[in-house]
């Protein structure tokens, strides 16, 4: 006696958030049916193998059929053939496009296209992430690319708004959104020990200063029929960044800068020697990279520049968290007591961005 | 020129991409009704066209608006092709033809295609302008409303209970006219599609037809089926009710004025003989008196009977040229068939001692050793229905002849009611049923006297001749059914032999029911238990013990029912869903021979399916059947059985007797040891069950049942065994034998089989309930959580030396898995009920069962459930000195006639309570309701005839679809159980759909009738045809209702259900 044909069609779909999970993380049937097993429903129920398996083969089927919708979450609210309440809609859309940390450090700013996705088989390996699983979460972040990337408005929005997501999650996608559009480099080993979410707080401050959209909402020009978009970084602003260079080219602009600096903070830190010492470098560093913007290959690492130039070497004189508050902020302050320098806003447009990357950075 | 039908195409979205190199497409839609077709502009290039068309104006009869559907087909333009369909929606616009029902049809229809499944959707406004005519010969029946739900429904009031009405339309298949040609599947299986769909437009209008010659405005239970007969053709009958409804302004009106159920019988005089003019069904109105007209021989045609030489009288016409064209079988039968009829059945009688009596289910004491000469006596006894009872009183005498006035003129006195007016079921016989094999032929000549049609009237005469043989002139709960393979049909009707009160039967109700005197203390809730044969005369074997309830009439020990459980009927504890299960092989064999052989499986088979069944419900403690519904399905190679029913302990009926093991060689020890093992075992079970379903009835001493007065003394006695006090109940019973002679012989390795297979039961897990009638005795207070499904499953049998028993456990476990699989589903709703729980069993192929199983889950409140146990221990015990009491007073009671209005009737509070499905209990304990869909409005769906916790305001109409769906890339689509459940995702949906277009919310009284698969793996190719039906209705929460009027009374139409309330 084998069976053929088995199945189980509710008036109101039927969703069991756990062969959910089993289903998202890519397990086969066989492989979900033994965690289950393992997880000691059986046991619960009194059910048998048998009746697991069935149930499971159901809910894969059916999610099966809602994978078609969710790739477009709109459509899983709209469509007819599935009667589920909305809460649950709230939920199949979520944790489908909830992803692993691990699997989007492997593919944070690296170019959403097949190439990548060829690699999809290294992630697994690495990761322990089921390819399927792999698959999914690569495919939802080129899905939501591809929708996102040429419109107009605020990125946040503009998923939420088609992807249904929640705000946390739609925050994050903007990220990985912002980070594959300008391809940041963010897989050297150097930027190892950075999170996922350290990435997205740099993006998300990113978006918020440095893009198109940021100047379309400036109040001083309203009526801007600029491209409001989210997704490209201003170009405009990175080629004035040019000008900031005068900050380290000029020996007494930057000498003004670093008396300026260790006026105010001597006594405050505790490294304030090293800081003293190594002012200079810092501020070259922090002042070069905002310089070499303009070339979208220095677009790209501006993390692994970020974490060489000031992260390292304050870590490698213990500098506290706290002392690089400080020193940031009276850095960044500073400039404006220097009366040759003329570009005050690029500065804090450019720096009041920076500083809180670095802060965030910052950390082993 | 009756009609104006007006239809306007707004807009479409989610359509398919039909343009590869733009992904877009240009869609435009054609909207056909009879032969006018109309198109709207193509919207170009858009995947949400925005067509907002004029309005579509078609004038027609409104014999064209009863029959033909609303064609709506989306297609895509192709400047330098054949346009491409993309879909199709049918209309059925039946119910903007009545004027309470929906008045238009608006909103967004999946846009369907045979192939490809549903395609997006398409939004269509409907409107229908109807013109009266009072052209007295028109061929339309508009305004005669159709209801799929076996009761009257909610909101409405039963002026009149015509009676039977019913139809058949054949047409040829064009699925198998066209399958030598050259053509794509799909043209042929919408063609299909389409030809349904207007043959069941057409039967309703002729089912209307004649319900407007019965003066009635409504049919109730309706049920129409598809017969697929392959070659032969295409049949599409129904069957139902005609009513006179009245609409209910408040729920209150509903309560009858009236509540003993034969309190007005006497009040009616029999000479009042109905008009014939007004209760003639039909054309054939010339039977009138065939009633009587049978030979004592007839009645031997209960078995199931006719096979091959049937066939040779059936009409052999030549093949005339003949179109797809839809033809009318005339109703009335040709009788002249009774004669042959006679000589087979007379025949199959005596080549089988063994046959079992299987139309005397009322108390089927099924021994093994049923004699010839108790079938001669049950034939006399048939016969002698009418001349009344003596020991039964000359009340039954009256109520007999009273009824038989009102029933007998009419050609088939069937209801396919199962839920009735409080007050209408009088007496209950037991379940009749009729079973005949036909070979099929093409229907070669429309124009004779149609053999489809003679053979059901066949069957007909068959149930109502059982009926009279039980003493009843009506049969209740009835239905029909076909099983087809090849060449073969098993056709099968069956319902319950019933006494009703004629107060429903005919005109002057009010009249009647206002001057109405007692003339007999029925006690509520034990009176159709009550036996309507005549003690002396009894058609079968049977043990009588006076009533537990009331102690004066005499009641069966058993009672099989297809009908519902009575709302007023005295329940203990709570009732389980009854399988049996069988299947027997079958030598394959062609036309005749093959019809031979399965005419001579079906009585062992019955008697099969009835000992399994009987066993079990000793098993389980109980001693009622409701809802049996018997299915024999015939195969290449098997004949399967399965019965269902819903078990439940009746108060009026006596404790069921256990079941004994004897063995055939008692001398052997270890033998002995074996059988002692299993009957301490079966013992166990029964125990067990027994507090699983809370079935403790008050012990009885038998004094009490003995005499109306009661010693004092007996309170002391209220605890003696049960075994010891029916004992002494069946010495009272002098003229039969011991009613604890159940006797099981374990001689072979069959009934060692049997034995294994009735403990291999498993009950369901903690927090389950089942059943397959409407509600759950012992359980109100369900809260508003449902969720109606249907599972499907197919199993390949191993081919190799199968054996009756392993067929037997292949087909057990395949029930019994399925069950196991649902309730696992189901466990988030715990505590919950499966109602109405519904299998069909077919067999596609020669190695394929398919089991599928629509039912409805319903949660309920389990601390209320606490309470009302216990409750309901208290009162049992209350009861049992009540009773006593009540016994008491009962002199007194039979001078005053005050019993109905007894101020405190200890067992009436018993059953209210039980039987309310919406008692109040929901009120306080409801879960709060789910936010609304912010898109998509909730429908919901059940087999039910109400939805828990809420309030019918109003009925839109019956929703009768039916769909094809192919596929010729069924790997691709997830194999046969993907293929499936996607078709059934998608039914639900369209049936979801056009129930929200017509204004509705929930369709109640669903069913799914034929679910038809087919498959063929090697060519990746898969077919399947559903056919669905329900009543599109509008509910209210009774929460919101009761935030409208403070005043809201109990949604309900019980009788006195106030004043049990208050005990609880």
């Amino acid at each position: 006696m084998t069976s053929e044909l088995d199945i189980f069609v509710g008036n109101t779909t039927l969703i069991d958030e756990d062969v959910y999970r089993l289903w998202l993380d890519g397990y086969s049937v066989s492989d979900a049916v033994a965690l289950r097993v393992r997880s000691g429903i059986l046991e619960q129920t009194g059910a048998t193998a048998a009746v697991l398996q069935s149930d499971t083969m159901d809910h894969y089927r059916t999610f099966h059929m809602l994978e078609r919708l969710l790739h477009a979450p709109p459509k899983l609210l709209h469509q007819l053939i599935f009667q589920i309440p909305p809460s649950r809609q709230a939920l199949l859309i979520e944790r489908y496009y909830a992803f692993d940390e691990a699997f989007v450090r492997e593919v944070l700013g690296k170019k959403l296209s097949k190439g990548t996705k060829k690699d999809l088989d290294d992630i697994s390996t690495k990761t322990g992430i089921t390819l399927k699983s792999c698959r999914r979460q690569f495919d939802n972040f080129k899905r939501v690319f591809k929708v996102v990337e040429e419109m107009r408005g605020s990125l946040v929005d503009n998923i939420q708004q088609h992807f249904l997501l929640s705000d946390r999650l739609s925050r994050d996608y903007a990220a990985i959104v912002f980070f594959a559009n300008n391809r940041f480099e963010t897989g050297k080993k150097k930027l190892q020990y950075l999170s996922f979410g350290d990435f997205a707080f740099c993006a998300e401050l990113m978006i918020q200063n440095w893009t198109l959209g940021a100047v379309g909402e400036a109040p001083t020009d309203p009526d801007s029929q600029v491209d409001d978009m989210d997704v490209d970084l201003d170009k405009e602003f990175l080629q004035d960044l040019k000008e900031l260079k005068v900050l380290v080219a000029d020996k007494d602009l930057l000498d003004l800068h670093k008396s300026l600096v260790c006026t105010t903070l001597r006594g405050k830190l505790s490294i304030f020697s090293e800081m003293e010492a190594n002012f200079k470098n810092l501020s070259r560093g922090l002042v070069n990279v905002a310089a070499k913007l303009t070339h979208s290959k220095d677009v790209r690492d501006l993390f692994v520049d970020l974490v060489e130039k000031f992260v390292e070497p304050c870590r490698s004189d213990h500098w506290p968290l706290n002392d690089v508050r400080l020193f940031l902020n009276q850095y960044s302050a500073s400039v404006h007591s220097l009366d040759g320098f003329r570009h005050q806003a690029l500065w804090d447009r450019y720096m009041g961005t920076l500083r809180g990357c670095l802060l965030r950075l910052y950390h082993d | 020129m009756p009609g104006k039908l007006k239809v306007k195409i707004v807009a479409g979205r989610h359509l398919p991409v039909m343009d590869r190199a733009s992904d877009l497409t240009d869609a435009f839609v054609e909207v056909k009704f009879g032969n006018t077709t109309f198109k709207t502009d193509v919207y170009l290039k858009s995947l949400n066209p925005q067509w907002n068309s004029e309005w579509f104006k078609f004038e027609v009869d409104d014999e064209d608006l009863q029959d033909e559907p609303l064609q709506i087909t989306v297609l895509d333009h192709d400047t330098y092709s054949a346009n491409d369909a993309i879909g199709k929606v049918y209309i059925d616009i039946d119910p903007l033809l009545y004027s309470e029902a929906a008045t238009v049809i608006s909103g967004w229809f999946p846009i369907y295609d045979t192939i490809h499944g549903i395609r997006g959707e398409i939004n269509v406004i409907v409107k229908v302008d109807l013109f009266n005519d009072l052209n007295r010969f028109r061929q339309s029946s508009c305004g005669v409303k159709f209801f799929c739900t076996t009761s009257i429904p909610k909101c409405y009031r039963a002026v009149i209970i015509h009676g039977f009405v019913e139809e058949l339309v054949v047409n040829e298949d064009p699925e198998y006219q066209w399958i030598d040609r050259i053509r794509t599947p799909r043209a042929s299986n919408e063609a299909r599609q389409r030809l349904i769909s207007l043959m069941s437009g057409e039967l309703q209008r002729k089912i209307g037809l004649k319900v407007l010659e019965m003066r009635g405005n409504a049919v109730v239970g309706y049920l129409q089926c598809f017969d697929l007969e392959g070659e032969s053709g295409l049949v599409v009958r129904a069957i139902g009710t005609a009513c006179t409804l009245d609409k209910l302004s408040s729920p209150a009106a509903f309560l009858p004025a009236c509540n003993s159920p034969s309190k007005e019988m006497k009040e009616i005089p029999f000479n009042e003989d109905p008009n014939p003019n007004t209760h003639s069904s039909g054309p054939s109105t010339p039977l009138k008196n065939q009633t009587y007209s049978f030979s004592p021989s007839k009645s031997y045609s209960r078995q199931s009977s006719s096979s091959d030489t049937d066939l040779s009288l059936t009409p052999k016409t030549a093949p005339s040229p003949q179109g797809p064209r839809i033809y009318l079988c005339p109703s009335s039968p040709p009788l002249s068939c009774g004669s042959l009829h006679l000589k087979k059945s007379c025949l199959l009688l005596s080549d089988s001692s063994l046959a079992p009596h299987h139309c005397s289910l009322g108390s089927p004491v099924l021994r093994k050793s049923v004699s010839f000469s108790e079938e001669l006596f049950l034939a006399a006894s048939g016969m002698g229905s009418g001349s009344a009872g003596k020991e039964g009183g000359p009340f039954k005498a009256l109520l007999r002849q009273q009824t038989q006035s009102a029933l007998e003129q009419r050609e088939f006195p069937f209801f396919t009611l199962t839920v009735f007016p409080p007050g209408f079921l009088v007496h209950v016989g037991g379940v009749v049923s009729a079973r005949s094999v036909k070979l099929l032929d093409r229907i070669h000549n429309p124009d004779e006297p149609e053999t489809r049609d003679a053979w059901w009237a066949e069957i007909r005469q068959e149930i109502k001749s059982h009926a009279k043989a039980l003493g009843c002139h009506a049969v209740v709960g009835y239905s029909e059914s076909t099983s087809i393979c090849e060449e073969v049909c098993i056709l099968s009707a069956s319902g319950t032999a019933a006494v009703l009160n004629p107060r429903f039967l005919q005109d002057g109700t009010v009249e009647g029911c206002l001057e109405q005197r007692l003339e007999e203390n029925l006690p509520v809730g034990c009176g159709f238990c009550h036996i309507p044969y005549d003690e002396l005369n009894m058609p079968f074997p049977a043990h009588l013990t006076y009533c537990y309830n009331c102690r004066k009439q005499k009641v069966p020990d058993v009672l099989f029912t297809t009908i519902d459980l009575p709302t007023d009927a005295m329940v203990i504890g709570k009732g389980c869903l009854i399988q049996a299960r069988l299947c027997r092989l079958k030598k394959k064999a062609q036309a005749e021979a093959n019809a031979t052989a399965i005419s001579n499986l079906l009585p062992f088979m019955e008697y099969e399916v009835h000992t399994q069944l009987m066993n079990k419900l000793k098993l389980k403690g109980m001693n009622a059947l409701f809802g049996l519904r018997i299915q024999i399905t015939v195969g290449e190679n098997m004949l399967m059985g399965l019965a269902s029913a819903t078990g439940v302990y009746l108060a009026a009926l006596p404790a069921p007797g256990g079941i004994q093991i004897a063995g055939k060689t008692p001398n052997d020890g270890s033998y002995e040891q074996h059988i002692s093992h299993m009957q301490k075992k079966i013992n166990d079970t029964i125990a067990k069950n027994r507090e699983l379903y809370e079935i403790n009835p008050p012990e009885i001493s038998e004094e009490v049942i003995g005499s109306p007065i009661p010693e004092p003394r007996q309170r002391s006695r209220l605890l003696r065994s049960q075994s010891e006090s029916s004992d002494e109940v069946t010495e009272l019973d002098l003229s039969h034998g011991k009613k604890d002679a159940f006797v099981l012989e374990i001689d072979d390795t069959d009934a060692l089989e049997d034995v294994h297979s009735l403990l291999t039961d498993v009950p369901p897990p903690p927090g389950f309930y089942s059943c397959n009638t409407e509600i759950m005795p012992g359980i109100n207070n369900w809260t508003s959580e449902i969720q109606m499904f249907t599972s499907v499953r197919v199993i390949r049998l191993s081919s190799l030396n199968l054996t009756n028993q392993a067929l037997n456990k292949n087909f057990n476990d395949l029930c019994e898995n399925l069950l196991k699989s649902l309730y696992f589903k189901l466990r988030s709703m715990i505590p919950c009920c499966l109602c109405h729980v519904n299998f069909t069993v077919s067999l596609p192929e020669d190695e394929l069962i398919q089991v599928t199983v629509t039912a409805v889950a319903i949660t309920f409140d389990k601390n209320q459930a606490l309470q009302t146990t216990k409750a309901h221990i208290e009162k049992s015990l209350q009861r049992a000195s009540a009773d006593t009491e009540e016994l008491l007073q009962f002199p007194l009671e039979l001078c005053s006639d005050s019993l109905p209005s007894h101020p405190f009737p200890p067992a009436k509070a018993v059953t209210v309570e039980k039987a309310n499905p919406m008692g109040e209990g929901n009120f306080r304990n409801r879960s709060a309701p789910p936010c609304a869909s912010s898109t998509v409005g909730v429908v919901k769906m059940t087999p039910l005839s109400f939805i828990p916790g809420a309030k019918i305001t109003k009925y839109l109409g019956i929703i009768n679809m039916f769909f094809i769906r192919e596929t010729t890339s069924l790997r691709e689509e997830g194999g046969v159980s993907g293929f499936l459940h996607a078709f059934i995702a998608e039914v639900f949906a369209m049936v979801r759909a056009h129930v929200a277009a017509l204004g509705g919310n929930a369709v109640v009284s669903y069913i799914m009738k034929q679910c038809v698969f087919m498959e063929n793996p090697n060519k990746n190719q898969a077919q399947c045809l559903i056919n669905v039906s329900g009543d599109a209705v509008v509910f209210v929460r009774e929460s919101d209702l009761e935030v409208a009027s403070v005043q809201q009374p109990t949604a309900n139409c019980q009788p006195l259900c106030a004043g049990g309330e208050v005990t609880t």
